[in-house]
């Protein structure tokens, strides 16, 4: 069977400017005019594939790679080094392609915020070549199973709260019927309530027409209930991927039961332990 | 390579940005108004330094209202053009809009599309105040050869906007600001409210190769002198050949702009 995603070796380094630590006038001109860049390898050769129908999570602490590993496949970012195909489709020879299979959540609801919920809807349905009813239509449903009122479709979207925002922002992703769904931390911030909606939400989606979906998250709960496996990125490298029960088994001793929390503390916990950046060598 | 394309297919794509675009402006009306205002005071301003106090001189009044009012619609194309990602990156919708399976001829060609609709609308606003005015003789004027040359110097600013628009994807910071200054570079050299030939011999150089210049000479032309379409015709020709120049090479420009972002991370808002 094909894999709806597939990614072989893939890297992404990116080049940031470097302080120099430097007291002298002079260097520190000469560190303006041809400042210092340093490597950070954000995606480190990852290779995984997602089956069709999965949700595959992505666990990891603040700039491990998660969302960079999703503008990859997204076609934001082009590859350093190999390769990323969904459906079959390379994400850098074939973008066109690509782009017709694919939707993305961010985890700041992007919009112009002086337009209603429905106009931004609007601009990205015309973006797609959506028809101009039928997507109205699908918009007020998704919307209405996300538990939005409609009366406030027509405010501007900085009137409405973050939850709010987000719950259109997956309306948006989902209006275009992706077959991958990707998903970089669509819950965080939200309250417990609208997080279980827009889970519940996935899901329902998931069950309904088979979407693949790649979700990252910092909430360990929300991965144990709705990935199928789960990979956890550390410095741009997996360091464990397995369904959640298989995670928490690698950590479980003598049969006692374990939260995926403590998975990934005891998982990363130990990488930035042993990278020692604090300076009386504690871990954080 | 590209399969044919479904132009009306795209045209309607291209129009999802004109929509978007006019209800952004519907939204914030009042800073439209604002800026319309704005831009009306600024050209009777420019018209009264015509007139002499005897009342003469109304033809040195039609000189700076033809200058003021096609510098007003080709800057706002440029403008609008230059201007589209940086705020779209802005905003943060920038990785949305791109990442839609949609073709970039297609979205830059509606953003020209709302910028020069939005720009004529614009002019047409401030030439009726000016004309309500001031007391303007058309009467000789051939306005279909106006026309035409405001129509092929479009081409070139919407070009040259294409490669404006790609510096913010190459330096976030820096790139709009570097807009702004060869916007103001055209409008000191290319004679807008004076002749060219008044500038010191290097700016004339330079107004050689602002495609302005063109516009602005064949339009007086036409709109003052009444002169026809085979009189200026080599300033046409030029306006012709360098819009033909100028937009593939934006589009190209823009495309490698667009490369260059997606592999150095720059789409993002921050970072
Ligand atoms: N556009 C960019 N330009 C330069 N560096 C970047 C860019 N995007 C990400 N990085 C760097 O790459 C690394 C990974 O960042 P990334 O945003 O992928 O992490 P993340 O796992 O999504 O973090 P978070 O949980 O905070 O969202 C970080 O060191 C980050 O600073
Ligand atoms: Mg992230």
């Amino acid at each position: 069977m094909q894999s709806a995603l597939e990614c072989c070796d893939a890297r992404k380094v990116f080049y940031v400017k470097r302080e120099r630590k430097s007291t002298s006038m002079l260097t520190r001109l000469f560190a303006k005019v041809i400042p210092k860049y340093e490597p950070v390898e954000a995606v480190d050769r990852l290779t995984f594939h997602v089956k069709p129908g999965e949700i595959f999570g992505i666990l990891g602490p603040n700039g491990s790679g998660k969302s960079t590993l999703i503008r990859l496949i997204s076609t934001l970012l082009l590859p350093d080094a190999g390769c990323i195909t969904v459906f079959g489709h390379d994400v850098v020879k074939e973008r066109y392609q690509v782009r017709k299979l694919i939707n993305r959540v961010s985890v700041d609801a992007a919009f112009f915020k002086g337009l209603s919920a429905m106009e931004n809807l609007s601009y990205a349905a015309r973006l797609y070549g959506l028809e101009g009813g039928a997507w109205q239509t699908t918009a007020t449903d998704i919307l209405c199973r996300l538990g939005l009122e409609s009366d406030k479709l027509h405010e501007p979207l900085e009137d409405l709260s973050r939850g709010m925002q987000q719950k259109i922002a997956v309306a948006r992703a989902l209006l275009t019927r992706p077959l991958l769904l990707l998903l970089d931390e669509p819950t965080t911030g939200l309250d417990p309530v609208s997080k279980r909606d827009v889970q519940d939400f996935v899901l329902e989606e998931r069950e309904r027409r088979g979407t693949t979906v790649v979700l990252t998250t910092h909430d360990m709960q929300e991965a144990d209930r709705l990935c199928d496996r789960i990979a956890v990125i550390d410095h741009g490298k997996f360091v464990a991927l397995d369904t959640p029960e298989g995670l928490k088994s690698l950590i479980s001793t003598n049969g006692e039961s374990v939260t995926l929390e403590e998975v990934f503390f005891s998982l990363t916990g130990k990488t930035l332990r042993s990278s020692g950046r604090c300076e009386n060598g504690n871990a954080v | 390579m590209a399969p044919m394309l479904d132009f009306n297919r795209e045209l309607r794509r291209s129009y999802a940005l004109v929509e978007r675009n006019f209800n952004l402006i519907k939204r914030y009306l009042g800073w439209e108004v604002v800026f319309m205002v704005y831009t009306v005071v600024n050209t009777l301003t420019i018209a009264f330094i015509g007139l002499s106090p005897d009342g003469s001189g109304q033809d040195r009044v039609l000189y700076l209202v033809v200058g003021a009012l096609l510098w007003g619609f080709l800057s706002v194309l440029f403008h609008e053009v230059a201007e589209s990602v940086q705020w779209e990156r802005w905003e943060g919708t920038i990785e949305y809009s791109f990442m839609a399976p949609m073709r970039r001829f297609t979205y830059l060609g509606g953003v020209c599309l709302f910028a020069a609709a939005y720009g004529a609308i614009r002019t047409v606003i401030v030439m009726c105040a000016v004309v309500g005015i001031f007391d303007l003789d058309l009467g000789s004027a051939n306005l279909l050869a106006g026309l035409i040359v405001l129509l092929l110097s479009s081409l070139s600013f919407i070009g040259v906007g294409l490669m404006a628009a790609t510096l913010p994807l190459m330096s976030p910071e820096k790139g709009s600001q570097a807009a702004h200054i060869l916007e103001a570079a055209i409008l000191l050299v290319s004679g807008v409210y004076y002749d060219v030939s008044v500038l010191p011999v290097w700016m004339q150089r330079l107004s050689k190769i602002s495609p302005a210049t063109y516009t602005l000479r064949a339009a007086r032309a036409a709109l003052l002198d009444g002169a026809s379409l085979f009189d200026i015709r080599s300033d046409l020709l030029v306006l012709l050949a360098t819009g033909a120049i100028l937009i593939p090479l934006g589009l190209l420009v823009f495309n490698q702009g667009e490369l260059y972002a997606m592999r150095t991370g720059k789409l993002k808002r921050s970072g």
